[in-house]
């Protein structure tokens, strides 16, 4: 039986056939502009207040569009862009070490493992050095060094130092930075803002994308917005995996609601896994927590050779410890990409040698660095780190080793988009972590942030002018029947939801869904496991839908409700994120499939039969998706192979 | 007017005022020290003390002006104090029902409780002194005799005792308070600015306190 | 570990409260505190009882969603710890542990633990921000900050506006809060133009919203998560002297 059918090609039509470095001028040229006097009559929907989304609302109500904009946190402060640490990649070329808008264009092809198109990955690099001039205007407070001058540091084992940051939390300083350019348009009266608003559904007519259908969550009204455009800015969907590093409220509806309306989804399979995190420490865990993998620098990492020692880490002596990345890479050591290292702790573990609660951790060991360097000089270095690590596990780890064990962290997949962020559903954008467009199968560091703002400052806004300017926009209101139809269908769906009260909890559900993905479609895929979580996620939805128990009512605050609606999401994708993985018989990036590996154990690319971005046209719930490819070509940087080992 | 009406205006106001009378206070305390030197001294003191500024100005002009400007500055100060409690009681009606242990020292903690005990303590103060309608000595221009009195009695000293404790108290958090609303303050001057509060309140107290206790130790009599 | 908790439970803004006590007879050391109530409101929902509402989010210690009382100490007893990063292993086998919401006339209780802190976001709408519209900014380069100037910008915008200094101010003032944004952004060169009016605004902003006067107890510093010292407040105070008098 085929999980998928095959439909006709796709291709971004929208990047002009012109040299690289002039496409992006040469776009925004023949972009129609909207009068500046017009732009109020035009309204634009945002949904979202991460980076990218604060970025585009702001932007695009300086330019005089009506923005109504929406976010399920209760200010638009909040949004998970907050949590990021290390910092934002820029080719300003500051350090005079050779970097340029090229190397970066080049470093993320190549960092992406060769699946991600050209156009809008060099768009990025040339956009990157504005964002940094942007955000200081805003005043982010970005590191500076003595001179009064920009610090910027390389970032995960890139040769340039072309990352600015501000110290472990650049992205929560880059997003107050827009979320006080939004709030500057709120007080303007030029965004709406909704906070504690969750989209429901989107609204197409006539093919295209033109409101949301919302739930006020304090109230539990469900009202329609109508505008001319539909910018999702919903970021991604790690907690498809249940636990993962991504904020607990963190969801995919929006770009799952809009799935099911016509717009395609890319590579959902291509999902990063970072090797530092802190393991679970039981059942009760509810999310993960990340730490910075600047940690791999110093630390060494290691497991008890004899599977099963329980002994505490400093009864086992040397002899008896297998420092395994040391061990398999001589090269590179502690410090292989994220990918490798995850999957070699994986591998640990799987041999039943891996430490902590359930076996699923493995010791990162500062003692050396300790006795090299001395507590003090790693305290400077790490302490804010160990402090953390400190307060969630309470152990120490000046005295005793860290555990650690990777976790999904980022999801390169999304929404297909084509060179102007629009969806396969006119005037339906998506930007940032929820489309799919700059990273390919594997997202380098310190390049999500550089994404979300490219997107919403300076790309999504002149091509929004164009869709808008392009367009007619005739008058829709509420009684207009396909937005009946798209309320009636979103209120139908919480009812019943309500009304199964069945005798599982919504998380239980949640949580099953992420241990099957987790096992089979995690760090390491085989068509078997792929195919056991295929023959389970229909019946898991299955239950779901029989047993779910969904205590209180839709018309008043309920986070039951908020979070069974999300999930009954997460379960339809979940079960394309297993599809797209199934097909995808060739390891690249974030998607390892065991049946395609080197001798010693590497991924192997099949560029021959996998040199595409796979975008998934919906077939019905429980049906059978349909593939539409499109092909990528490199012009400018070559396929080739890494090699770590 | 904005700034009357904002909390900050209403802040500084209160730092002003809380400043000058404390200066009002160092001067009237090291007056007070006067009565070591015996009657005559004191008196002489007293009587000088409605004549400043004569003859520029008319006899006890400076001290009608003196007085009008230190109710102008207790009166901004009530004020200040009443309207900022009034709006702080308003911004927190429900309390937490485990209570809530304050970290911030007893002088923070009784400031409001503090500046009511001396209003009513200043009013005495003046029925004591100023007016001589409390006195039990209460003749005009006998300013030695008033004050020996009124300390021989046992409980106006203890009264006089309380209320200069709490005027401490009031000072020691007032004062750092009013380097922090006036924004004097930085980390680097926090110290000194705690230090200095701390001396001066102990200072007024005990500079203020000497009198009395004095008085019914019998070593002024 | 058995631990008892007393919850204050309030089905809506308008309707009264109190605490209920609850048991947790399994809780496990290395729960979060906020697992703690997972657990809880796991077992409250198969009882077919309303489980508990609490604000969270990225349970790390940064988005600023999560905030509750716990016994008298707005995010519990841990310094430099939002509620989402305090574990059980906090507390003793047997406590009783009493959970309440944040406490201010600004900020109403939408249901049991969840309040409204809408007003911060008000106050920073009044001007908590640096005119920059996007593509009109110069080169980051051509204006240095000299690094001092920088790192206490920095350590100001570290706030998280998550309320807790107004919890735990018996005044219910958000002056933390608000010289947190003016200290950010009035002492870096970029947001120089806009410093008299912003300062302005924001105290304007923050006393509309209902929130206390500052009393300078120290209470809002000692419970932020992020350690904004008091001395910020003394910046705010000195900002709005020298706007007020005119400076420009």
């Amino acid at each position: 039986m085929s999980f998928y059918k095959l439909g006709d090609d796709i291709a971004d039509t929208t990047a002009p056939d012109v040299p690289i470095e002039q496409r992006w001028d040469k776009r925004r040229f023949d972009a129609k502009l909207v009068n500046p006097a017009n732009r109020r009559r035009h309204s634009v929907i945002v949904v979202g207040t991460g980076l990218a989304g604060g970025a585009a609302g702001a932007t695009l109500a300086e330019q005089g569009y009506h923005v109504i904009q929406f976010c399920y946190q209760d200010s638009p402060r909040r949004a998970h862009s907050i949590a990021a640490q290390g910092g934002i990649n820029a080719a300003k070329n500051y350090r005079n070490d050779g970097d340029s808008v090229y190397r970066l264009f080049y470093d993320t092809v190549k960092g992406g493992d060769f699946r991600a198109r050209e156009s809008n990955v060099y768009r990025l690099a040339q956009t990157s050095t504005q964002i940094i001039d942007q955000c200081v205007a805003q005043g982010v407070p970005f590191a500076r060094e003595y001179g009064g001058l920009l610090d910027t540091r390389s970032f995960g084992g890139v040769q340039v130092a072309r990352t600015f940051y501000a110290r472990g939390q650049t992205g929560q300083q880059l997003l107050i930075g827009a979320y006080q350019a939004l709030s500057r348009q709120i007080d303007a009266g030029n965004v709406e803002m909704h906070a504690r608003t969750e989209m429901l559904d989107l609204i197409v007519i006539d093919g295209r994308a033109r409101g949301i259908v919302a739930r006020d969550l304090i109230t539990g009204e469900i009202s329609t917005y109508i505008a001319d455009a539909v910018v999702l800015a919903t970021g991604g969907y790690g907690n498809v995996f249940y636990l993962s590093t991504n904020a607990k409220n963190s969801n995919a509806s929006a770009i799952w609601r809009a799935h099911r309306r016509g717009a395609y989804f890319a590579n959902p399979c291509y999902t990063q896994i970072h090797p530092t995190c802190i393991p679970r420490s039981g059942d009760h865990q509810s999310k993960l927590t990340l730490m910075s993998e600047s940690l791999r620098n110093d630390g060494r990492i290691w497991v008890p050779k004899n599977p099963g020692d329980t002994r505490s880490p400093d009864q086992i002596p040397e002899d008896e410890r297998d420092y395994y990345l040391e061990r398999i890479y001589p090269g590179f050591g502690n410090l292989v990409p994220r990918d490798i290292a995850s999957r070699a702790a994986k591998n640990q573990c799987d041999l039943g040698r891996g430490v902590g609660p359930g076996g699923l951790g493995v010791f990162l060991d500062f003692a050396d660095a300790i006795k090299r360097m001395g507590e003090a000089a790693v305290r400077e270095k790490y302490g804010n780190l160990f402090e953390m690590y400190d307060r969630i596990t309470g152990e120490d780890p000046y005295k005793v080793p860290m555990r650690i064990y990777p976790a999904i962290h980022y999801t390169m997949g999304g929404l297909w988009v084509d060179y102007d962020l629009q969806s396969t559903i006119p005037g339906c954008f998506v930007i940032g972590e929820a489309n799919f467009s700059d990273h390919g199968a594997n997202r380098l560091g310190a390049s999500a942030l550089m994404q979300g703002l490219a997107d919403g400052y300076f790309v999504l806004p002149p091509m929004l002018g164009n869709y808008i300017a392009s367009n007619k926009f005739d008058k829709v209101d509420a009684s207009h029947p396909e937005v009946a139809a798209t309320v009636a269908e979103a209120t139908g769906r919480l009812d019943r939801l309500l009304s199964i009260d069945g005798v599982r909890t919504v998380d239980s559900f949640h949580r099953e869904l992420g241990e099957i993905l987790w096992d089979e479609c995690g760090m390491a895929r085989s068509e078997d496991g792929l195919r056991k979580a295929l023959g389970r996620l229909p019946e898991l939805r299955e239950e779901f839908w029989r047993s779910v128990k969904v205590p209180g009512t839709g018309a008043s605050l309920n986070q039951s409700l908020e979070r069974a609606n999300r999930v009954s999401d997460f379960l339809e994708l979940g079960e394309l994120l297993c599809v797209d993985a199934l097909h995808r018989e060739e390891s690249c990036g974030g998607h390892f499939r065991v049946e395609s590996q080197t001798p010693d154990g590497e991924a192997r690319r099949d560029d021959d039969r996998f040199a595409y971005a796979a975008a998934w046209e919906f077939g019905g719930t429980g049906g059978t998706p349909i593939l539409h490819r499109e092909p990528l070509e490199f012009d400018y940087v070559h396929l080739a192979q890494r090699n770590y080992a | 007017m904005n700034f009357w009406r904002s909390t900050i205006g209403k802040k500084t106001v209160m730092a002003v005022t809380g400043l000058l009378m404390l200066l009002f206070l160092i001067v009237h305390m090291l007056g007070n020290l006067k009565i070591f030197f015996g009657p005559t001294d004191f008196d002489h003191y007293a009587h000088w003390l409605r004549t400043i500024g004569d003859p520029v100005l008319h006899e006890s002009w400076y001290l009608w002006i003196q007085r009008f400007v230190l109710v102008v500055v207790v009166v901004l100060h009530a004020v200040s104090a009443y309207q900022l409690s009034r709006r702080d009681l308003k911004a927190r009606p429900t309390k937490y029902s485990h209570h809530q242990r304050a970290k911030a020292g007893y002088a923070t903690h009784i400031m409001r409780y503090g500046g009511i005990t001396l209003a009513l303590f200043i009013i005495y103060h003046i029925l004591d002194f100023t007016t001589l309608t409390l006195n039990r000595h209460g003749v005009d221009g006998d300013a030695y005799d008033n004050v020996v009195s009124s300390f021989s009695v046992w409980w106006v000293t203890v009264i006089y005792i309380a209320a200069m404790i709490f005027l401490g108290l009031h000072i020691q958090h007032g004062f750092w308070s009013a380097a922090q609303t006036l924004g004097y303050n930085r980390p680097s001057r926090d110290r000194t600015f705690k230090v200095a509060a701390t001396s001066l309140a102990v200072l007024l107290t005990v500079g203020f306190l000497i009198v009395p206790v004095s008085v019914l130790a019998g070593l002024v009599d | 570990m058995k631990l008892t908790l007393r919850i204050w439970r309030q089905a809506g803004p308008a309707e009264p409260g109190r605490m209920v006590a609850y048991e947790v007879p399994d809780a496990n050391p290395d729960m979060s505190f906020l697992e703690l109530l997972d657990v809880l409101n796991e077992r409250l929902t198969l009882e077919g009882e309303d489980p508990v509402t609490f604000d969270h989010d990225c349970r790390e210690g940064i988005c600023g969603s999560c905030g509750v009382v716990i016994n008298g100490q707005a995010h519990g007893p841990r310094a430099l710890t939002t509620t989402c990063q305090l574990h059980v292993r906090s507390f003793a086998d047997g406590d009783v542990i009493d959970i309440e919401p944040w406490r201010s006339v600004a900020f109403g209780v939408l249901k049991d633990l969840m309040v409204d802190r809408s007003g911060l976001d008000r106050i920073i709408q009044a001007g908590g921000y640096i005119s920059a519209p996007t593509g009109s900014a110069p080169e980051a380069h051509s204006t240095p900050v000299p690094k001092p100037i920088a790192d206490t910008a920095f350590d100001n915008a570290t706030c998280i506006g998550c309320g807790a200094c107004v919890a735990a101010c018996p005044n219910g003032s958000a002056m933390l809060f608000t010289s947190a944004k003016v200290t950010h952004l009035n002492s870096l060169p970029q947001g120089a133009p806009e410093r008299a009016s912003r300062v302005l605004n924001l105290v304007e902003a923050m006393d509309a919203e209902g929130f206390g006067g500052c009393t300078n107890t120290g209470e809002c510093t000692n419970a932020c998560p992020k350690g904004i010292p008091l001395d910020s407040i003394a910046t705010l105070n000195r900002e709005y002297l020298r706007a007020s008098l005119g400076r420009k």
